[in-house]
């Protein structure tokens, strides 16, 4: 690890301001994917701003009946807060599907969507990687590239975003609220990560200094008919190879509203939202649903180690569909469901 | 900002001295303030500067749980995460949990359990299994495995592991059947 300055910030304002009056600084949350790339001198910082203590913890209702994640709750406390088992059930699920009770711990909410990809070239400093030095290539490309991109990818980079909670998000839809040295803006959640293109450098499209505050739900939870499918080489503490996250309104057998997002298979977390448009109207049967999987897999590509990904999305997607309109998930693909 | 502790050595020319700060910590109760740089980490910090060593460190990139410890009660793996980030914070570590004459229920478990066989990851086994039971989430056999996927055993005694733990939940009034 390089040597660098440190600060702990006193509140947003003084956060932006004391990054803005250093060169190549970063926010430090929980530290475990940001710490854990300076240790392989992924990344070099010179200086970080410690904003895990600003009063940015909170999770509490809004008046538009949705419910605010302070960006610096940790993941665990999101998790297990009481509103969201009760209405957002799904992101619980997610969440206790990624990582460990002890990184869970230590995570914080935005910086769970500022983590970067677990590509083996990307923490190897001795190969080339375009997102960790643009130009220099892309070893996954033709090299060994089982967890990487079916979906979305480039010729510059087949990264994929690692988060679980990331997917459940995506499905949920919330705003992402930011502060930084230009004042305070939302983001929709579905265009803050971005695809590789030719500048798979950049995770998402926050500005240079901009500091995640909160992430903003909506009201509509889908806490009846939902589900989060992960599949993995080991049943617990490993990174999804798919992940499905489906939330579903019915109506007798018909769909009226539907979310469909994936993990494990692109450069974001993958929110389908023709599929969610296929789905509406129809019978939530088999039928309906081999039909959707299809459609979403339709265009994805193998690069050789992950060719196995597609069908195992599509089988996937058709599963947390089935799960999703019984409104239970099978006991291999709950979390922690005897809790009270 | 609220401190600044130190300024960065130059890169590259003649070698600046290692700059460091004071950082306090309530570690098993008492309390020390360490000289440390801002890189150093919290399991560093434990282990090199606080001089306690039953705090192991296994992978030091979060993936096996050796290091695990206990910040105001709650169970991170101390490797990454800062010392400089945890001013004024409760460590515990497993020299704070029981002594040899004094054992705590689960390092009498463990024991009783046989649940190591060459001990490198059982201080962060127990302290993992402390963070578990200040939670009170694990009810059943399989949420305890979940609940302690985090450490990982070389020597596989999980079986052990698992009995142990599950004693002293069960001993607890919390397992659910």
């Amino acid at each position: 690890m390089y040597p660098f300055t440190y600060s702990r910030a006193t509140d947003v304002a003084d956060a932006v301001r004391d990054k803005a009056g250093h060169g190549a600084s970063a926010y430090l949350g929980g530290g475990t994917n940001l710490i854990d790339l300076m240790k392989y001198n992924v990344e070099q910082p010179a200086h970080l701003v410690n904003v895990a203590k600003l009063p940015l913890d909170k999770i509490e209702d809004l008046p538009d009946g949705g419910l605010r994640l302070g960006a610096t709750a940790t993941n665990a406390d999101t998790a297990w807060n009481e509103q969201v088992k009760a209405r957002y059930p799904m992101l619980n699920q997610a969440i206790l599907a990624g990582a460990s009770p002890q990184l869970r711990n230590a995570a914080t909410n935005a910086g769970n969507l500022m983590q970067r990809t677990r590509c083996y070239y990307f923490y190897d400093i001795e190969t080339p990687c375009n997102k960790r030095e643009p130009g220099s290539g892309c070893s996954a490309i033709g090299g060994y590239n089982r967890i990487h991109a079916i979906l979305g990818a480039s010729e510059a980079c087949i990264a994929t975003h690692p988060s679980d909670m990331c997917v459940a998000l995506a499905a949920l839809a919330p705003t992402v609220r930011v502060s930084g040295p230009n004042g305070e803006r939302s983001i929709a959640f579905e265009d803050f990560h971005r695809l590789p293109g030719d500048q798979p450098q950049y995770d998402n499209i926050l500005a240079e200094g901009e500091l995640i505050t909160s992430l903003d739900l909506p009201e509509k939870g889908f806490a009846k008919n939902f589900t989060y499918l992960k599949l993995r080489d080991r049943h617990s503490y490993a990174f999804a190879l798919v992940s499905v996250a489906v939330g579903l309104e019915l109506e007798g057998n018909t769909i009226t509203d539907a979310r469909l997002a994936l993990g494990g298979v692109a450069h974001k977390p993958w929110r389908d939202k023709s599929a969610e448009q296929l789905l509406k109207g129809q019978p939530a049967t088999a039928e309906t649903f081999g039909r959707v999987a299809a459609h979403v897999v339709a265009n994805a590509v193998g690069q050789g180690s992950n060719d196995f990904k597609i069908e195992l999305a599509r089988r996937a997607i058709v599963r947390a569909l089935q799960q999703a309109t019984e409104g239970r998930q099978r006991a291999t693909d709950a979390f922690l469901n005897s809790n009270p | 900002m609220s401190q600044l502790l130190t300024s960065a050595p130059h890169r590259g020319g003649l070698p600046a001295p290692v700059p460091t700060g004071p950082v306090r910590l309530h570690i098993n109760g008492e309390t020390r303030t360490l000289q440390l740089a801002p890189w150093t980490s919290l399991l560093d910090a434990l282990r090199e500067y606080a001089h306690l060593t039953g705090t192991k460190k296994g992978c030091d990139h979060g993936q096996c749980g050796a290091c695990t410890v206990l910040v105001n009660g709650r169970r991170i793996n101390s490797c990454l995460t800062l010392a400089v980030m945890h001013e004024d914070d409760d460590i515990t570590t497993i020299e704070g949990l029981g002594t040899p004459d004094n054992l705590s229920p689960l390092q009498q478990a463990f024991v009783d359990h046989d649940a190591f066989q060459c001990g490198y990851c059982t201080p962060g086994q127990i302290c993992s299994a402390q963070g578990l039971l200040n939670e009170g989430r694990a009810h059943s056999e399989a949420e305890i495995k979940e609940l302690m996927s985090g450490n990982l055993c070389r020597c596989g005694a999980y079986t052990g592991i698992l009995n142990a733990v599950q004693e002293v939940v069960a001993a607890q009034g919390e397992m659910v059947k």
